[in-house]
């Protein structure tokens, strides 16, 4: 029997890869984590060729219970991004269906048992292995700068290069104050980002992080504490995708439209 | 090497205190949070009951958002009291350097 301490310790550490030197282990910047992007890809896949068997089989007549809870799926992700993006766009619904089911999926990695695939991984030859894609930092901010690009994006698209200069300079305090009008808009938009990834990784590290402490409790008492937790976190897997998704939709369309 | 150990009983007791801190100030500001959050959803439902159901999703949302940070706060204290103490781990590695 390990202590506590190391036992969390080891949870801790993700199966990294150095491409500097082509080895395993951590090698700085040039460091890749082989786990969470296995997993991510992996829920991605999932994700992607269930909604594509679901295409191809579509029925009217009798549609199967997994038709019918993707239709679902897509009616509401439409109802909502109709209702937050006014304009007329082709993107903004399937990247926050995307998003939506994508984080969703990843976030339900936390409530498979915290040893059942490090042990897999185990089997494989891996030491380290954390199954929680979005409990790395890596990947939301991977997922946060991609709709940063988008948002600035769509500032030009939506605005032009006209529009949006003479936002940027006249915004908040009018034309005789542009170098302040500039400079908040550059903390407004950068902190956007951060606060987006920072909010899904910290909830989902420390929903982990609470599994694997309830993991290293006497037997008796990890029933009484893990169903109440894993019930609560459920919650908090949904609201988290959901908020993702939401301010994705809300970022994007204060970007698109004019002031 | 003495310094080291004379020191760790303090920088134990600096991270409980941290901890408790974390642990207590982020359920202090949920708690608040929530208060108000279910008392105005609350009162809206009084107000207007027809527009529950759109005060519920967006109730939830604002759960979420009030949620995270104290999640993540009290994560990070929980790690503090269970995990092994990462300040006393970097003094002893600086301690092991030095010697």
């Amino acid at each position: 029997m390990i202590n506590s301490g190391a036992y969390i310790e080891h949870h801790m550490h993700h199966l990294q890869f150095n491409l500097a030197t082509m080895s395993w282990g951590n090698g700085g910047f040039w460091t890749i984590n082989v786990d969470s992007m296995i997993m991510s890809i992996l829920m991605g896949l999932i994700f992607v060729l269930t909604f594509h068997v679901v295409t191809r089989k579509l029925s009217v007549d009798k549609p199967g219970k997994l038709q019918n809870f993707i239709e679902f799926l897509i009616e509401f992700i439409d109802g909502i991004s109709r209702e937050s993006f006014k304009a007329e766009n082709k993107l903004i619904a399937p990247l926050a269906l995307t998003i939506f089911v994508w984080v969703i999926l990843m976030n339900v990695m936390d409530l498979l048992p915290v040893d059942l695939v490090p042990l897999l991984a185990n089997m494989l030859g891996a030491g380290h292995y954390r199954a929680v894609p979005t409990a790395d930092p890596n990947i939301t901010f991977g997922m946060s700068l991609s709709v940063f690009v988008l948002m600035i994006f769509y500032n030009f698209k939506g605005k032009g290069l006209k529009g949006f200069t003479k936002e940027l300079c006249v915004h908040p305090f009018g034309g005789f104050l542009a170098p302040l009008n500039i400079a908040f808009r550059i903390l407004e938009d950068i902190v956007k980002p951060f606060s987006l990834s920072l909010r899904l990784f910290g909830n989902m590290f420390a929903g982990e992080l609470i599994f694997i402490i309830i993991a290293t409790m006497p037997w008796w008492i990890q029933f009484v504490l893990g169903v109440p937790w894993a019930l609560f976190h459920i919650l908090i897997i949904l609201i988290q995708a959901f908020i993702f998704m939401m301010l994705t939709i809300v970022y994007l369309s204060m970007a698109y439209e004019k002031h | 090497m003495h310094n080291i150990v004379a020191l760790t009983p303090t920088i134990f007791a600096m991270t409980a205190i941290a901890a408790a801190l974390l642990i207590g100030m982020a359920g202090f500001g949920t708690a608040i949070g929530f208060g108000l959050l279910g008392g105005k959803y609350l009162e809206g439902v009084a107000r207007q009951p027809e527009l529950a159901a759109q005060l519920r999703g967006q109730f939830f949302l604002m759960a979420g958002f009030i949620d995270a940070f104290a999640a993540i706060s009290i994560g990070m204290g929980l790690y503090l009291f269970f995990a092994g103490n990462p300040f006393v781990a970097a003094l002893t590695t600086m301690a092991q350097a030095t010697h």
